[in-house]
């Protein structure tokens, strides 16, 4: 997020909330959004579904899925052709105008209503609400990523905010809501194939030195490594022969998952560290037992950039050890043993007391976790990064005043049809998601009795004509099929979804939305398009 | 009777919520959100004030297995991890550092990350390492 959720409540004047079921994914978050709206704040919500946040909505806008690109154009058009943008912050902190003025101006209203379902005068009177209240923020999830035009669906919320003179002010930006505890955490701390930890490029000669230097190793990989779904595709093909995997899931969070399924089969050695047997685990090699967050010490970052910490409640259970300790332990083992060739490495730089020790060989390797310590986390509660130093106060909005490159950059930018568009075969658009009551893969939430009973297993929502359209007649089940797969589940009808869209939670193993799901990626980011494929839909009787 | 709060970070969702778990004589026995703090002020959603309730579930993993035809076996820490590093290192001799790849966690903390990619870039020399940030 560019900017914090507490600001939400304190000082937004108007939200644009895109493919985000706020009050069910995020609700503390949507908690600061309904507190704006009391003291006048305007709400305008896109989405496919008609979500809870929806139906609180000023506005509600209800587009085909995967034309993202389009509408927000047309938003962008209105908002020029009615001279509504922000002038002065377009001349003083921005370039490309002139390129992007002139491809938005290419998406008058009507012609996005075609292409987008939205009715030409909600977007008219969206793109005014949005252009005349400031501060405006933009707050999405993965409505707005999980696209194989995800990139160009951010560029373009950018281009919007920009343009209206929302960046670096409190209250607005760009607010990507994380849905993962510590998904911010896992990429600011170097998780990802092409950084180090605080985004510092494996490619650049003289990161790569300093973190020769810092670890005192020679030879680290100067190539960028392979993704999540490159790593699963490479066990298919042989090219990964072992693969290691620590509290994640991916054969029931990855897309078209009879294929992960055959992919990790070929694997010579699948090593899984977690809680729980998961689907993935249940084919592992090797499983070692992780300890819950409530049994071990460390910090989470959350979707505001906020380093905050984790602290240990309770023993580990049996065995059980926490993650960083396994690690510790194997690292350990591996250096000892002849196979690595690791000469200056000795087991004993792996002799960490405890996760504060880890934090203090972070900070100064990661500008911007540079002033983090457990002792300030201790007596401050939290801080937002980039916080380079022990005496900086943390950053709880970005690009005031200036942005990291200098200009903000405006994409100039045309929209794309999603992969897999729906057809006679295959009629309708399945888009994917969570529910309140359950988190993920539904690992944890599952076995928590009091939310497993609010929703025991998966269901798929359709609206009541295209019920009546597959003679659905009363049936409770239903077969939903892809060219990937099938799967059989309880069918829910329900006029809050757009007609010719069907929906699924993903969280349950059983009747696995993956199963149907489509593998083509944005080809920037790497996310699949979960949000949209094509499906056919049959009453079971 | 022994009983204290700890203040930790609730782990669903990437609000950020503060939360507190009760303790009783080393166990937990209940949640409750703290005023204080900037996002949650008071309030938890209905899976944060159950986020305790899977940490002693009798599904958890308390001691490491080892593929044993089509389940498992139970094995020592000390077996389970040399069996890790030995067949770990015999498939870095036979086919390079690339043919080995990492998956880190959004599930777990910010130390562990770092450690798990200092793991495979200075001991296995890969850039193999990513996490479910895309999915």
């Amino acid at each position: 997020m560019t900017n914090s959720v507490p600001e939400f409540s304190a000082h937004t004047n108007c939200f644009l909330i895109i493919g985000s079921n706020t009050t069910e994914a995020h609700p503390l978050v949507a908690s600061h959004v309904m507190e704006a709206q009391q003291r006048g704040a305007k709400v305008i919500v896109v989405d496919p579904r008609q979500t809870q946040m929806a139906r609180l909505a000023d506005l509600y806008l209800c587009p085909r899925p995967g034309t993202n690109v389009a509408w927000l154009n047309g938003l962008m058009h209105v908002i020029i052709a009615e001279g509504l943008q922000d002038a002065s912050f377009v001349q003083e902190r921005t370039e490309g105008y002139e390129e992007l003025r002139q491809v938005v101006m290419t998406y008058p209203p009507e012609k996005v209503e075609e292409i987008s379902g939205i009715p030409a005068d909600d977007l008219r009177a969206a793109a005014r609400l949005y252009a005349q209240h400031k501060p405006a923020a933009i707050l999405y999830a993965m409505g707005i990523t999980q696209h194989t035009t995800g990139t160009d669906n951010v560029k373009s919320c950018a281009n919007l905010s920009m343009l209206t003179g929302n960046v670096g002010i409190a209250g607005g930006g760009v607010n990507p809501l994380r849905g993962q505890n510590n998904v911010q955490g896992a990429c600011d701390l170097g998780g990802l194939p092409n950084v180090y930890p605080g985004y510092q490029a494996v490619t650049a000669p003289e990161v790569k030195e300093k973190f020769e230097q810092a670890w005192g190793v020679a030879g680290l990989d100067d190539q960028v490594g392979l993704t999540v779904t490159e790593m699963i595709e490479g066990a298919g093909q042989g090219n990964v022969r072992a693969l290691y995997v620590m509290a994640e899931n991916p054969l029931l969070s990855d897309p078209d998952i009879n294929h992960v399924r055959h992919c990790l089969e070929q694997l010579d050695l699948l090593v899984v560290q977690d809680i729980f047997l998961t689907e993935t685990a249940e084919l592992a090699h090797v499983v070692l037992p992780a300890t819950s967050f409530a049994e071990k010490d460390g910090t989470f970052t959350g979707t505001d950039r906020r380093v905050q910490r984790v602290q240990k409640a309770v023993e580990p259970l049996g065995e059980s050890k926490p993650d960083w300790q396994i690690i510790c332990e194997l690292a350990q083992m591996m250096i000892s043993g002849s196979r690595f060739q690791v000469p200056n490495l000795q087991p004993e730089t792996w002799n960490y007391a405890s996760p504060a020790e880890v934090m203090d060989e972070i900070a100064p390797v990661t500008p911007i976790y540079g002033g983090v310590s457990y002792e300030r986390l201790e007596r401050e509660g939290s801080l937002q990064w980039p916080v380079p130093t022990a005496d900086h106060p943390g950053t709880p909005y970005l690009h005031k005043g200036k942005f990291s490159r200098g200009l903000g950059r405006f994409h100039a930018i045309h929209s794309q049809a999603a992969a897999e568009l729906p057809d006679e075969a295959y009629p309708f658009t399945l888009t994917t998601g969570r529910l309140m009551f359950h988190f993920h893969t539904g690992t944890m939430t599952r076995r928590t009795e009091k939310l497993a009973q609010e929703v025991r297993e998966a269901y798929v929502e359709m609206h009541p004509d295209d019920a009546a359209r597959i003679g659905l007649d009363g049936a409770e089940r239903v077969r939903v099929a892809s060219r990937r797969g099938e799967i059989e589940l309880a069918v829910r009808v329900t006029p809050a979804i757009r007609p010719g869209v069907v929906f699924i939670p993903f969280h349950f193993a059983e009747a696995a939305a993956n199963v149907l799901t489509h593998a083509a990626l944005d080809p920037d980011s790497g996310i699949p398009e979960f949000k949209v494929c094509a499906v056919q839909v049959e009453p079971v009787t | 009777m022994q009983y204290e709060n700890v203040r930790t970070t609730c782990i669903y969702c990437g609000c950020g919520c503060a939360i507190n778990l009760q303790v009783l004589d080393g166990e937990i026995v209940g949640v409750f959100p703290d005023p204080q703090h900037p996002i949650s002020r008071g309030s938890l959603c209905i899976k944060g004030w159950n986020v305790a309730s899977f940490v002693r579930h009798p599904d958890r993993l308390a001691t490491p297995l080892v593929r044993q035809g089509e389940g498992f076996r139970e094995a020592s820490w000390d077996e389970a991890l040399q069996l890790v590093a030995e067949r770990m290192g015999a498939i870095y001799a036979a086919s390079g550092p690339q043919s080995i790849g990492f998956l880190a966690s959004a599930k777990c903390t910010n130390e562990e990350n770092y450690l798990l990619q200092k793991l495979a870039r200075t001991i296995v020399r890969t850039n193999n390492i990513d996490h479910c940030a895309r999915l």
